[in-house]
């Protein structure tokens, strides 16, 4: 069980800064997911932790001990790649045994032909089994230890990658991307399974990808990179209902949030495509953004009109598409209930709740709003 | 109608030529296995023919067996190639590896250098690695054999294109379970390009002991000889040359290669076929 802490880390590649000065803390046995768009240095960070990449600057502190110089399994944090990364020579077993044997046995007992006949190998090799068979258990992999990595199918090798790492009982977890190469059927599955995973072993779990929803579903805490920054880190409610930057409301969410133009008056209030919302705030006057999650978007009374454009239904949900008006904008709104879908190409009018606003200044930070009053911005229905 | 006409015309067509350039290709084998069935007598006659009117091969085996320490020399050929592709693997995976997956300074000359490398025909290097194994104390010996051949510049080029397909994730995987540098070579690296040191293997073992450049230039000694020095044995003799215990002594060194083929055919047309060198 670990705390991992980062310290201004910086990583350069041939002169391009991947990572710009990293602080960060992750606590004991917290399910961390550090995700952001594809190429922002998630990868570049997570070898870093384990050892496998050397930083320029910074230091990385496991426990409290500084790391760095440290070879990657000396760091004892185990990791399961995106490829999986097992041995396509050795079977299930021997691939879950590897990290045990190279921990358990001397260097002599590891070779080949004369390791099996020295004395204390069998007592050793009776070890590495029963914990092989119980975590074969654990994982339902039992059936499938004879069997070689390219015998098996995606989430299979995925268990077993993630047995191979859970078999040595690291400080902490890394994963990169580990559920990218499933069918998004399997992927939801494994999610649960992870998430069962860590409430079962209380390990510090590091979690890396690019898709928002793994995140939202399993952290307790969600870190939002971009281009080499750490711009925002918070419960994944934090994350969605409060982003600090209109980078991380645009990343948070599917579908994405609706972003229209707006301006900041003089007086502080806020209007959007002409419209004044009952809200104010402490900004210089000029030009803003609005962020309205697709969920918080109402339909069928308000001050917006605009005309739908796509629907997509879901079944349990619909997603309706609008073009509005005069402003080359478009929006999305989520219809709970399929059964009051507009017709294509209609007219609808529509509002929101002043508390569902979410402001932008023009360098993309968050404008704290106050709601003047407590009334919703509706007009009564013309529809 | 007229389609699988010219399909099978073209069909034989293609067999025709194959056959012909196959029998052009085996000529010279079939010549060698005709002569060393032949009597003395029938060799030396005028009229050509195939099939022996004696059929002689036991004899000139006999022959051949008792002129010159065959066993010997096919042993010698066994130590020499053996020793040849081990030291080559040992030398050539740590060196594919370094150049294939770590960073360091310097790397993409070394490659370079690598290549270079392959350009240079071993004759051009003979006369001065000669003169150094003169210096070592080393002529006619198996060490002057086998040493000079031991850094294998092709090796080391195919075992590199090799190890840049394996996923560096599982170079990282090793890692984080804790196997060495060292370690991951042969216990991660190895296994996973045993289709390309097969191939390499092959090419090594094929040209060490058909080799006759290098051992008639450094060795002295008879029962250091190898293979295809046996076969000069026979032409040297002051008795003029037997040509029918030389056939058969020449049928007996291929042999090994032969069988070794037969056996592991699939093995060399992957091996040939992953190198390019159709
Ligand atoms: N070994 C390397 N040499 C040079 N550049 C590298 C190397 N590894 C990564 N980079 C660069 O660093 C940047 C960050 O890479 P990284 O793999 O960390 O991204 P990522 O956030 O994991 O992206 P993805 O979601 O696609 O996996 C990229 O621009 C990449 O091109
Ligand atoms: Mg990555």
């Amino acid at each position: 069980m670990a705390q991992i802490e980062l310290s201004t880390i910086r990583k350069s590649f041939d002169g391009t800064d991947v990572l710009k000065g990293i602080d960060f803390r992750i606590e004991d046995g917290e399910f961390i997911s550090l995700v952001g768009p594809s190429g922002c240095g998630k990868s570049t960070l997570l070898r870093i932790i384990a050892g496998l990449e050397p930083q320029n600057s910074g230091q990385v502190h496991i426990d409290g001990r500084p790391v760095d110089g440290i070879r990657p399994s000396a760091r004892n944090l185990a990791m399961v790649f995106q490829s999986y990364a097992l041995y396509p020579h050795l079977s299930t077993f021997d691939n879950i045994a590897v990290p045990l044997r190279m921990r358990r046995l001397s260097a002599i007992e590891r070779l080949p032909l004369l390791g099996p006949l020295l004395p204390g190998r069998r007592a050793k090799e009776r070890t590495i089994r029963a914990d092989i068979t119980a975590i074969a258990e654990q994982l339902d992999i039992a059936p499938l230890l004879r069997r070689k990595p390219g015998q098996l199918s995606g989430g299979q090798r995925q268990r077993v990658a993630v047995g191979r790492a859970m078999v040595r009982e690291p400080r902490a977890f890394l994963f990169d991307e580990p559920l990218s190469n499933l069918d998004a059927k399997l992927r939801v599955h494994m999610r649960a399974e992870l998430a069962e995973l860590h409430r079962r072993l209380k390990a510090t779990f590091v979690y890396v990808t690019h898709d928002q929803a793994e995140a939202m579903t399993m952290s307790s805490r969600i870190a939002v990179m971009m281009a080499g920054e750490l711009i925002q880190v918070g419960t994944p409610a934090e994350i969605y209902d409060d982003p600090g930057d209109i980078r991380v409301a645009e990343f948070i969410g599917s579908p994405k949030i609706n972003i229209l133009p707006g301006r900041v008056r003089k007086d502080g209030g806020i209007d959007v495509l002409g419209t004044a919302l009952r809200l104010g705030c402490g900004a210089a006057a000029g030009d803003c953004r609005v962020g309205v999650r697709p969920e918080r978007i109402e339909l069928g009374a308000g001050p917006f009109s605009g005309s739908v454009v796509h629907l997509e239904n879901l079944g349990a949900e619909a997603f309706v598409h609008l073009a509005i008006e005069g402003a080359g904008a478009r929006l999305i709104a989520r219809l709970g209930d399929v059964r009051q879908l507009p017709a294509m190409g209609r007219a609808v009018t529509f509002g929101f709740a002043p508390d569902a606003v979410r402001a932008f200044d023009p360098a993309g930070k968050r404008i704290e709003l106050r709601v003047e009053q407590a009334e919703r911005i509706r007009e009564p229905a013309h529809v | 109608m007229s389609n699988t006409h010219s399909v099978t015309f073209r069909a034989i067509l293609r067999h025709v030529l194959l056959i012909a350039g196959a029998a052009l290709m085996l000529a010279p084998f079939i010549w060698m296995i005709s002569t060393a069935s032949k009597p003395q007598t029938e060799i030396f006659s005028s009229e050509l023919h195939l099939i022996p009117h004696r059929f002689a091969l036991w004899d000139n085996l006999r022959e051949a067996f008792a002129k010159a320490n065959l066993l010997r020399f096919l042993l010698n050929g066994v130590i020499v190639t053996v020793s040849i592709f081990v030291l080559q693997v040992m030398v050539a995976l740590p060196a594919a590896y370094a150049l294939a997956k770590l960073r360091f300074l310097g790397r993409e000359t070394l490659f370079a250098l690598v290549l270079f490398g392959i350009l240079i025909p071993p004759q051009a290097t003979a006369i001065p690695v000669f003169l150094l194994l003169h210096k070592a104390g080393l002529l006619d010996s198996y060490a002057a054999l086998v040493l000079p051949f031991t850094i294998s510049v092709f090796g080391i080029f195919l075992m590199r294109q090799f190890f840049k397909t394996v996923p560096d994730d599982l170079v990282d995987a090793a890692r984080m379970d804790g196997i060495s540098e060292f370690g991951i070579v042969w216990r991660v690296m190895l296994p996973a390009a045993i289709p390309a040191v097969t191939a390499f293997g092959i090419f090594s073992v094929v040209a060490h002991w058909n080799d006759y450049f290098w051992p008639l230039i450094v060795l002295n000694s008879e029962q250091l000889r190898t293979p295809p020095l046996a076969v000069a044995h026979f032409r040297n003799n002051e008795a003029g040359t037997s040509y029918g215990p030389l056939m058969a002594a020449a049928m007996v060194i291929i042999a090994p290669l032969v069988i070794a083929f037969l056996f592991a055919q699939r093995r060399f047309i992957e091996g040939i076929t992953l190198t390019g060198i159709k």
